[in-house]
């Protein structure tokens, strides 16, 4: 999975807890919780999504790491399971 | 019509998910009803056979009509989806109340201009079924109080149906009378968000006026007393994260599960907070069923009721309480799950702010608010700290406790929280 698609996939697993965002455009520089309002449990919805879609198991010591965007797609490269 | 909360007067049957002939068991889902709370799921409660289905959809009718006909023991009897079975429910009003509202909504409605063509307003065409007709009413037997109150409000007392001993016309059913008529909005598809903020918010959706209602009344007649507290809550988080950290992702549990089992617990040591402030007494109840304060994306909220909190493990109020949530963010919430809260709790979440003072929800007597997590010096044992910190309020009842109980509930809290191991 190259960037573009772990980008991709981020957003859509985002868009399965908040489907209206799928209209807005995101800021990738800031926090997604803050701009998409996204409670605890929405927010521990989207980490089971992008564990589903990608294999990558975010422990919760992390969250700050993943806070934004740009943020997500940069932790997640550095994880994902060599092929 | 079942009544799916206190400031419930009519409803809009959706779709019918059963039809003549249907074996229908004990928690089935038969319908379909849209509210100002929005699609809501009736539950049956009885095992039975459906013989007739009475009202066809996109059809409004008012609380207490019959939906469908059952039969159960080898002749037909009929049954509502019975909400009047639990207590809470119907909460004061009486099913009889839809009486005069179905005589008021056609003058109401007829002033209201037609939104879009999609949502037709269709009382005029389709009047209303009341339970009782005005006309078993005789001779009206009306308390000098309520003529008074009557003349004050405008009220015209022949629309108004007497709950007192023997249908007396009482200060109450007048008042009752000019609110909900006031401010009682039709059943409607809620506007999408987007046509919302394309009309600049100018036109009210239908569950913001329903949040008006409902929070008016209880501001109007519950002498509400507060309590706030903040508490230590480093220990808890430490040890839920440590917790998180040994299990898959899907089974970790959010520390807003750890607040919801802690005041159950807390309520069920503390009985003058838990239950009913009903006809001028207090009811307590032996189970807390605790209302969950859910905001839905793009506004607005709901209270699904999660039942026997206080009995389930936190592995279980986590998934109640996500399912729960998860269910009412989509508008599938069942009519089971609306009502019968004891008590409720409604928590800021992680916006940051310290606490909020919530208004208490007809005819419980507690609501409980937790503000965000927030970092905070702190002394522990003498030395300054960096802990991270909650601040949970308590809006009570004055009727029904006294600010000692509500004292003594919120240490409970506190006292629980320091031991989630044992929560």
């Amino acid at each position: 999975m190259n960037e573009d698609q772990l980008r991709h996939a981020v957003l859509q697993a985002l868009y399965s807890i908040a489907p209206e965002a799928e209209d807005e455009r995101i800021d990738p520089q800031t926090s997604l919780r803050d701009q998409l309002d996204i409670d605890s449990m929405d927010y521990l919805n989207f980490l089971v999504a992008l564990k589903n879609a990608i294999g990558v198991e975010i422990p919760e010591a992390d969250y700050a790491q993943v806070a934004t965007l740009d943020d997500c797609v940069r932790y997640l490269t550095a994880r994902m399971p060599q092929t | 019509m079942p009544s799916l909360g206190a400031d419930m007067e009519s409803g809009t049957l959706i779709e019918w998910l059963v039809k003549p002939g249907d074996r229908v068991h004990r928690g089935d889902i038969v319908a379909v009803v849209e509210t100002d709370k929005g699609a809501i799921e009736i539950e049956i409660f009885e095992d039975a056979i459906v013989t007739e289905l009475l009202v066809m959809p996109d059809t409004e009718v008012a609380v207490g009509t019959p939906l469908a006909r059952l039969d159960a023991v080898g002749e037909p009897v009929q049954v509502r989806p019975d909400v009047a079975k639990e207590p809470a429910v119907v909460a004061p009003e009486r099913p009889s109340k839809a009486m005069p509202q179905s005589v008021a909504e056609p003058l109401r409605t007829a002033a209201e201009p037609l939104r879009t063509a999609a949502e037709p307003l269709r009382p005029a065409a389709e009047p209303l079924r009341p339970a009782q007709s005005p006309s078993n009413v005789t001779r009206r037997k009306i308390s000098p109080a309520a003529r008074k109150h009557a003349r004050e409000y405008g009220v015209d007392l022949d629309l108004v149906v007497g709950t007192g001993d023997g249908g007396v016309v009482t200060v109450v059913d007048v008042e009752q009378f000019a609110h909900t008529t006031q401010a009682r909005p039709a059943a409607r598809t809620p506007a999408p968000p987007a046509e919302m903020a394309a009309r600049g918010g100018a036109e009210t959706s239908p569950m913001r006026r329903a949040i008006a209602t409902a929070m008016s009344r209880s501001k109007r007649e519950i002498p509400h007393y507060y309590l706030a507290h903040t508490i230590d809550l480093e220990p808890t988080l430490v040890w839920l994260e440590r917790r998180n950290a040994q299990i898959p992702i899907e089974r970790r549990v959010v520390h807003g599960a750890l607040l919801l089992k802690a005041v159950a617990r807390a309520a069920a040591e503390n009985r003058t907070l838990n239950g009913y402030w009903r006809d001028g007494t207090f009811e307590g109840r032996e189970n807390v069923d605790v209302g969950v304060v859910v905001s839905l994306r793009g506004g607005g909220l709901a209270a699904p009721v999660l039942r026997t909190v206080a009995a389930l493990d936190i592995d279980a109020a986590m998934a109640a309480l996500k399912d729960a949530t998860e269910r009412a963010r989509r508008g599938r919430l069942k009519s089971s799950e609306l009502s019968g809260a004891t008590i409720t709790v409604s928590s800021l979440g992680d916006t940051g702010v310290e606490s909020i003072y919530p208004i208490i929800h007809q005819p419980q007597v507690a609501i409980v608010g937790f503000g965000a997590v927030v970092t905070r010096p702190w002394v522990v044992g003498g030395g300054l700290h960096v802990r991270r910190v909650v601040t949970v309020t308590l809006a009570a009842d004055h009727r029904a406790s006294d600010g000692h109980d509500g004292a003594r509930f919120l240490s409970a809290i506190e006292r629980l929280l320091a031991k989630p191991e044992a929560l």
